[in-house]
């Protein structure tokens, strides 16, 4: 049997690694995309973990709506990166700075 | 289980704003182009002020409980709720013409308007931590689309990246603070998770670490120092017309979701929550009001003026007593009205090829429209919160309601940084006012927006008589809900 706390350390993990994903990717847009994600997998493994040791289903069932709400997430992103690179011709994160002050 | 044990009932609002976004976003595409949007634009609105009145009919006594009391129908709820309505119609009316001069007119505006009321109205009667997850999304993806709405424009999709990058970062730490929350105590329902938490040791780290986690995703959303780099990028590159419906209706649902979690599920932390608030308040209070003094562009500057008025907000929702959960609720409202009125204003004088979101675009507007400037004068004062505006009794109830709890340090740095903002917002009445205009154009006169500027802006001074009953609402409302 593992212990909840490995699961709770991988979701930790996980969570962390998206996190440093966001704030050190500098090139690529699809990549914090990927990021955003990999965060919300990262909380579905505390849910399911909790919820399997709790003994109590409502954590599973809010990962469905999780996971229903990431799609339709990762579809507004990827819309918003197409038109982003419509009018400007680059994803690159460096140049997304004409915004300032 | 039907209908009636669920009381499906108390959902009659959202239902109806839900079920009218999706006629509108069905009807206009069986008529012609410019007939569809007007039929939208009607539509919307009076589906709005159809959803408010209907809250205000069955305005609730007592808190209700529905839908295995995953929701909740009490008077704060209702009071957000018809806020949340009258605020998002009058964005509508505004934007209209701007709209239509840009080619950004089209029925779709309104439906994402629509749906994102809907996830506010989830939100200001979320009773468990799904509703209120769920209630936010919809409210975030909309904005998302809402911002990106201007595709031609550089700034405005620059903007809606940003704010989606970060806004999913957002939610995501929110989940996981629900997670260690759902952890804890085994339930996702707030009241249990109250209960649950009642006994609970301040010096828990799990408790300690989804507490933090929650405040940060909480600042994020409300734009709080030194979570705030998306407002000012948000509010400049945004059309305004979507600008005026970011910088409205969604406070109000901030206000909400802090109010649900933080009262509603956490209050017996408050010792801990405290301090974290007060860090974040002071600062943004701080940042705000210094750091828009040096903006040229008007958007930008009532970007940063938000930030500061967020602080105020949580410096009500920090004091951790009855009076103060009322005054930030005041204060929220109040705030809504004058972002609405003062987004309205820049509305009202942009052009087909003019933004007018220029500070120097304000330069002698006294003489090109002097009643515009009459109603920007009012608006500024009521937003550095000079009597006898509402803006003045909002500052003052949560001035009053940190000093009564003790904590008047924090009252004092608010006070003083409150009258280094005044400073901003008198110049934008001394470039109306003292300054020659740079060029000669006419303002035009939109006849309906025109009259509801006047009546938005007057019914921040006219607030005096009744303004104590107002009070007396939210602190009624606040007094049931955090029993």
């Amino acid at each position: 049997m593992i212990p909840l706390s490995h699961y709770l350390v991988l979701g930790a993990i996980l969570f962390g690694i998206s996190v440093v994903g966001i704030f050190l990717n500098r090139k690529n847009v699809v990549i914090l995309l990927m990021s955003i994600e990999l965060l919300l997998l990262a909380v579905n493994m505390n849910f399911v973990a909790f919820s399997h040791y709790l003994g109590d289903t409502a954590g599973q069932v809010f990962v469905f709506f999780i996971l229903t709400v990431a799609a339709a997430e990762a579809a507004i992103g990827l819309a918003i990166l197409i038109v982003l690179f419509r009018s400007r011709h680059t994803i690159n994160v460096e140049e997304l700075d004409s915004l300032k002050g | 289980m039907n209908l009636h044990t669920l009381k499906a009932a108390l959902a009659t609002p959202e239902m109806i704003v839900g079920f009218m976004a999706c006629l509108i976003l069905v009807a206009p595409l069986y008529m012609r182009r410019e007939t569809g949007i007007r039929l939208a634009y009607s539509l919307s609105i009076l589906t709005l002020v159809l959803a408010a009145a209907h809250v205000a009919m069955h305005f609730s006594t007592g808190p209700v409980a529905g839908f295995n009391n995953m929701f909740i129908d009490d008077p704060m709820s209702d009071l957000l709720k018809i806020t949340i309505c009258l605020v998002t119609a009058g964005v509508f009316v505004y934007s209209r013409r701007y709209n239509r001069d840009r080619g950004l007119d089209s029925a779709e505006y309104y439906v994402l308007g629509l749906f994102g009321v809907t996830g506010m109205m989830v939100m200001a009667s979320a009773n468990h931590l799904l509703t209120l997850y769920l209630g936010l999304e919809l409210m975030s993806l909309c904005l998302y689309a809402m911002i990106a709405f201007y595709r031609d424009d550089k700034l405005a999709v620059e903007s809606a990246m940003k704010y989606f990058v970060l806004g999913a970062l957002a939610s995501s730490i929110l989940l996981y603070g629900m997670s260690l929350l759902y952890g804890l105590t085994g339930s996702l329902e707030l009241s249990v998770i109250r209960g649950a938490l009642a006994g609970t040791a301040g010096d828990n780290v799990v408790v300690a670490l989804a507490v933090v986690f929650i405040v940060v995703a909480l600042a994020f959303k409300l734009g709080a120092v030194p979570f705030h780099m998306w407002v000012p990028d948000v509010y400049q590159g945004a059309p305004t017309s979507t600008t005026a419906f970011v910088g409205a209706a969604p406070k109000i649902a901030a206000f909400a979701i802090t109010a649900r979690l933080l009262i509603g599920g956490l209050e017996d932390l408050h010792g801990m929550w405290q301090q974290m608030l007060i860090i974040i308040a002071l600062l943004s209070i701080v940042t705000g009001n210094v750091v828009a003094i040096a903006q040229s562009n008007l958007k930008r500057m009532l970007a940063y003026s938000t930030i500061s008025h967020m602080g105020f907000f949580l410096c009500g929702i920090l004091a951790g007593t009855d009076a103060g959960y009322s005054a930030a609720l005041f204060y929220v409202i109040i705030y809504a009205t004058m972002s609405l009125a003062a987004f309205g204003v820049i509305l009202y004088l942009a052009d087909r090829d003019h933004e007018s979101d220029r500070l120097d675009d304000l330069r002698g507007l006294s003489r090109r429209s002097p009643w515009t400037a009459f109603l920007l004068l009012i608006l500024m004062f009521s937003m550095a919160g000079v009597p006898p505006t509402a803006g003045f009794f909002a500052k003052f109830s949560v001035i009053q309601a940190l000093v009564n709890a003790g904590l008047v340090w924090v009252a004092a740095v608010a006070v003083v940084f409150a009258v280094v903002g005044a400073f901003y917002y008198l110049r934008v009445i001394k470039l109306a006012y003292f300054d020659a205009p740079e060029t000669d154009i006419e303002t035009p006169a939109p006849a309906g927006a025109g009259t509801l500027l006047t009546v938005n802006i007057l019914l921040i001074v006219a607030i005096l008589p009744w303004i104590g009953s107002l009070l007396a609402l939210c602190a009624d409302a606040m007094r049931q809900f955090a029993v």
